[in-house]
């Protein structure tokens, strides 16, 4: 079993009523999809909202990062870092930023 | 003691304004889901304090809400709007196949006589419906499996079944509108489907009589009078008096035949109002004055009503969904503004005042009466 360390944009911490980082025990291969799967399983409020629900697929607006790289368009299925499996590296989910 | 909750939905974020009946005091909550538009609120009208609320973002998506103490808390209910069926394609704005992909929630519609009942109008066009409070939601097919349903085509603000009329009289009966297809009746809880567009002109649809493709704006129709509607279209307001078997134009005197909503008053059914808006790209009150135009003859003849609404310099626009009225003895009338007005009258429009002025762009504007 591993802690994963995931850090939320604002606006889903408001919706599930979290704080800026929480710690999501994964059990199994930590890979993208699986603490993605762990998120919405046990915070039910964040179902679909950073993935599309019905085609699995991650909304284009949000992004994936860890140890410094963009894991967006990585395989969901390949093992996130081990600096993020040991848990002293965070899984930072964000949105894209807006403005101009 | 009586009193009213109006919910309004804009762009960042839900709002809601209550007042006692004397609508002159106003106490202002919100912004709720602050941050995220806010498409629709609404609620029972079996329980007023059952209240749904469509809240999207082009970053999350659908999230949808639901709350039991009218709007104090709120909990996160299913946001799962499944296609029924292999989704098939729709018409794109340059004429190909295009498939049928969910966006967002627009309209909210709660059943009539249960609480845990309520309809949803989506972008692609569908209509939803749940009967768990809004944790489950199951498209009723037939509508987007019409046999016309591959030439709809979107239209600026896209593919939008943006109107639901529940008939309080039979309640296998409903009306729907959809931008730009057209409306929709039908006669069996939703099973089956008839196009309701006969007597609609539109300069854009090149067959004068076209079944479908009529950008129908919003529809409106007073509970004891349920085959009377009434229609603002992309240009024209109309009436029918037949179910939409047929329509025909009563644009009558308004300075401009376009706009986006329309409203009967709550207890004369022959009086509709109307905010006219100069088409076509302008989307801005003509003159720059804010004028809602009421007719109190079921249309044709139509008088503006302007105290207490700016009479020079107004450039906002009012959507489809951003007007209400609600049911008092002298019947209020409201409508929000992409300027973050949201105005009332507590006569019948005679005179307005601006409740808040300051809001987000309102997307949408629904009064609830309350004992």
């Amino acid at each position: 079993m591993s802690e994963i360390l995931v850090r939320l944009p604002g606006p889903l911490r408001a919706l599930a009523g979290l704080g800026a980082e929480i710690r999501l025990p994964i059990a199994g291969t930590p890979t993208q999809r699986a603490v993605i799967d762990a998120l919405e399983a046990t915070y039910p409020p964040l179902r679909g909202t950073l993935r599309d629900a019905l085609k699995d697929r991650r909304r284009p607006k949000i992004r994936f990062y860890a140890c410094e790289r963009d894991l967006s368009h990585a395989d969901p299925d390949d093992p996130l870092p081990d600096a993020v499996i040991s848990g002293r590296e965070p899984y930072v989910i964000l949105g894209a930023i807006s403005g101009g | 003691m009586s009193g009213v909750r109006v919910l309004v939905g804009t762009r960042k974020g839900a709002f809601i304004l209550t007042s006692d009946a004397r609508r002159t005091e106003w106490e202002v909550s919100g912004p709720h889901f602050p941050g995220w538009e806010i498409y629709h609120v609404k609620g029972s009208p079996v329980n007023p304090d059952r209240l749904y609320a469509s809240q999207s973002s082009s970053w999350f998506g659908q999230v949808m809400h639901r709350s039991d103490d009218g709007g104090v808390t709120w909990e996160t209910v299913g946001n799962d709007f499944a296609y029924a069926g292999e989704a098939g394609s729709h018409q794109w704005y340059d004429g190909t196949p295009h498939p049928w992909e969910f966006a967002r929630v627009w309209h909210l519609e709660p059943s009539l006589t249960d609480p845990d009942t309520v309809y949803a109008g989506v972008e692609d066009a569908a209509l939803f419906r749940s009967t768990d409070g809004g944790a489950t939601w199951h498209e009723l097919p037939g509508l987007r499996q019409h046999t016309t349903g591959m030439e709809w085509a979107p239209g600026a603000g896209g593919l939008c079944l943006h109107t639901i009329l529940l008939d309080p009289s039979d309640e296998q009966r409903m009306i729907v509108a959809i931008s730009s297809a057209g409306a929709f009746r039908t006669e069996d809880g939703g099973e089956t489907w008839t196009p309701i567009n006969r007597g609609l002109h539109s300069d854009y649809v090149p067959d004068p009589d076209a079944e479908i493709g009529h950008c129908v704006h919003n529809l409106a129709m007073h509970p004891s009078r349920p085959h009377v509607l009434f229609m603002q279209k992309h240009w024209d307001i109309m009436r029918s008096d037949n179910g939409g078997d047929l329509w025909t134009e009563i644009s009558g005197n308004v300075p401009s035949d376009f706009g986006f909503p329309i409203e009967v008053h709550p207890h004369e059914p022959e009086t509709i109002y109307v905010v006219p808006i100069t088409s076509d790209s302008l989307h801005y009150p003509p003159e720059g004055k804010l004028r809602v135009y009421r007719s109190r003859t079921g249309g044709n003849e139509w008088e503006a009503l302007t105290t207490g609404l700016p009479q020079e310099h107004c450039y906002v626009n009012i959507l489809r969904d951003a007007m209400s009225v609600d049911t008092l003895p002298s019947a209020g009338v409201y409508f929000g503004t992409t300027g973050g007005q949201v105005y009332a009258s507590a006569d019948s429009g005679d005179t307005w005042t601006a409740i808040v002025r300051d809001l987000p762009a309102v997307l949408s504007v629904e009064v609830q009466t309350l004992s």
